[in-house]
């Protein structure tokens, strides 16, 4: 399958990483002040900035409003610098289409939708730098984004990509690096406190024997991508609620 | 946003007494970040945040063919890209109209040989040159646009290393480019002219430098001038409303003296800027 064995003999892939590492993921909620909410991921050199808009009413054609359940709309949109060769168009070619559905999938599952009938939530992504699981990247930040927002979510919508290595060996959040050198790519967005999969693509073939262990090990990333993002939320609560002053009341929020 | 009347008058009423409300006078800025080097996928990078305004310029570099009519010069050309994460409005195509305007602005701004040097960038006369892009990713609108991207453009030029081509040799149609392995060995670009614009904003019977969007809906028309070592190298009026040839004048005296300052400032921000300091979204 892959050319070049991506997990060496000791079990280190290319990066440096283990086969169930993630790579390291930093982020900031609250980065723009024009949007209801926004969000900033780094996950490993993918960068990926989300702003959220609304509730807000119907723009454009009224026609399409809802009587039970909010529009979502999503805008995915690549940078031209993101990509190590200048792109043409930041968006509006087919893969930005595509993903721009599959972000609209993946929130519609998390937003509690039917708490705004006649409304609109729009949720735009743009990608600073691709290296590499740029959709999970995006759901990631979309859903810190909806938080920032204070938009009602039935929980942490979260994405991560696994892979096979040397044949049989599961690994997870797939590097741009080895998305080219190696097989195929399963991206799953799921709901990880639930476990339920909201979303699911393969990139290649690959044998339905493998299938279950790289799905559980996408899963396992999913839980452990919620994980690191509850506790960034924490953290901003903590430093939005200290600037304001009720943290100062209190005894003091151990970080 | 849209304001009403009481608080359009709010605003005029500032602007007259010299006090904005902000709180500033009709020449101040507002505070402003800058940060380079953040793309690590260009060749020089700069992010501007100028209060809530916040423009990304990245500059990438490829090797093109130059212009039959000027075959000893290099090409620039500049993309703006209307992110909708700034406001909503620019979704899909929606942001096209703006992005033209200012590409355009630009373009004009940094036309004369005088304001860039393009000879600088030709590798062999009339066969290879390099062409730089300019790529400008507006994240938030906080009004003041053209002044942002200029000095963040600036900036970014500033930050620009292109590549060193130690040799070149020609073999019948096909030219062989020897470039420097070394990658501290490269050319910094002259951007000491490279112009800076000033946005003068009519609200009133007066003038104010970098409007707020708040402000820019209340004024009766601006004029944008590219502020060039003193020297204009390109104005142009923008919105709605008509304008005195006297406070035309006038304006664009005032225009002279804010981007002279301006310059000051921005040499100055530039020559403390740290190598691998903290820096980007996170911070």
């Amino acid at each position: 399958m892959s050319r070049k064995e991506l997990i060496s003999k000791v079990g280190l892939r290319l990066d440096g990483r283990r086969a169930d590492e993630l790579r390291r993921i930093r982020c900031k909620l609250g980065v723009f002040s024009e949007p209801d909410g926004s969000a900033y991921i780094e996950q490993g050199l993918t960068k990926v900035l989300a702003a959220v808009y609304g509730p807000h009413q119907v723009r454009g054609n009224r026609l399409k409003a809802q009587a039970d359940a909010v529009i979502i709309n999503c805008q995915f949109s690549m940078a031209v610098f993101s990509t190590s060769e200048r792109k043409k168009r930041p968006r509006g070619d087919r893969k930005s289409t595509e993903l721009s559905l599959h972000l609209r999938q993946a929130l519609i599952a998390a937003i509690e939708v039917e708490k705004y009938p006649w409304s609109q939530i729009d949720v735009y992504v743009e990608v600073l730098h691709a290296d590499g699981g740029i959709f999970p990247a995006c759901v990631n930040a979309a859903t810190l984004a909806l938080i920032d927002a204070g938009i009602p979510i039935k929980e942490y919508v979260c994405a991560c990509t696994a892979s096979i290595a040397n044949n049989n060996q599961a690994m997870v959040d797939i590097s741009h690096e080895e998305e080219i050198l190696g097989g195929p790519t399963l991206t799953i967005v799921a709901l990880p406190m639930s476990e339920k999969i909201v979303l699911m693509e393969m990139s290649q073939r690959f044998h339905l024997d493998h299938l279950k262990s790289v799905l559980e090990k996408a899963l396992e990333g999913c839980k452990n991508t919620k994980n690191i993002l509850d506790q960034a939320v924490q953290n901003h609560i903590v430093d939005v609620g200290a600037s304001t002053g009720w943290a100062s009341t209190g005894e003091k929020v151990k970080r | 946003m849209t304001l009403s009347e009481a608080e359009k008058t709010f605003i005029l009423h500032g602007v007259q007494e010299n006090f904005r409300i902000d709180g500033r006078n009709r020449d101040d800025y507002r505070p402003m970040e800058l940060e380079t080097s953040i793309i690590t996928h260009a060749f020089g990078s700069a992010r501007l945040r100028l209060a809530n305004t916040d423009v990304v310029v990245t500059v990438k570099v490829e090797i093109d063919v130059p212009f039959p009519d000027r075959p000893l010069e290099g090409k620039m050309e500049f993309f703006i890209d209307c992110s909708a994460n700034a406001t909503p409005d620019f979704e899909g195509r929606g942001g096209e109209n703006l992005a033209t305007e200012i590409s355009n602005t630009l373009t004009a701004a940094y036309s004369s040989n005088s304001v860039f040097d393009y000879t600088k960038l030709c590798i062999l006369k009339g066969r290879k040159c390099w062409k730089i892009y300019v790529d400008i990713l507006i994240l938030e609108c906080g009004g003041n646009l053209y002044d942002a991207i200029s000095i963040a453009v600036k900036a970014a030029l500033w930050n620009t290393s292109i590549p060193l081509v130690k040799s070149v040799t020609i073999d019948g149609n096909n030219v062989d480019m020897n470039v420097s392995e070394n990658l501290s060995d490269c050319i910094k670009l002259d951007i000491s002219a490279a112009p800076l614009m000033v946005t003068l904003c009519k609200i009133g019977d007066h003038c104010v430098v970098d409007p707020t969007s708040a402000e820019e809906q209340c004024s009766q028309g601006a004029i944008v001038v590219a502020i060039s070592k003193g020297k204009f190298s390109t104005v142009f009026q923008t919105g709605g409303g008509s304008l005195h040839p006297l406070t035309l004048m006038e304006k664009l005296k005032l225009g002279a003296k804010v981007g002279n300052r301006l310059e000051e400032a921005l040499s100055e921000a530039l020559s403390k800027i740290k190598e691998n300091g903290e820096m980007g979204f996170l911070n």
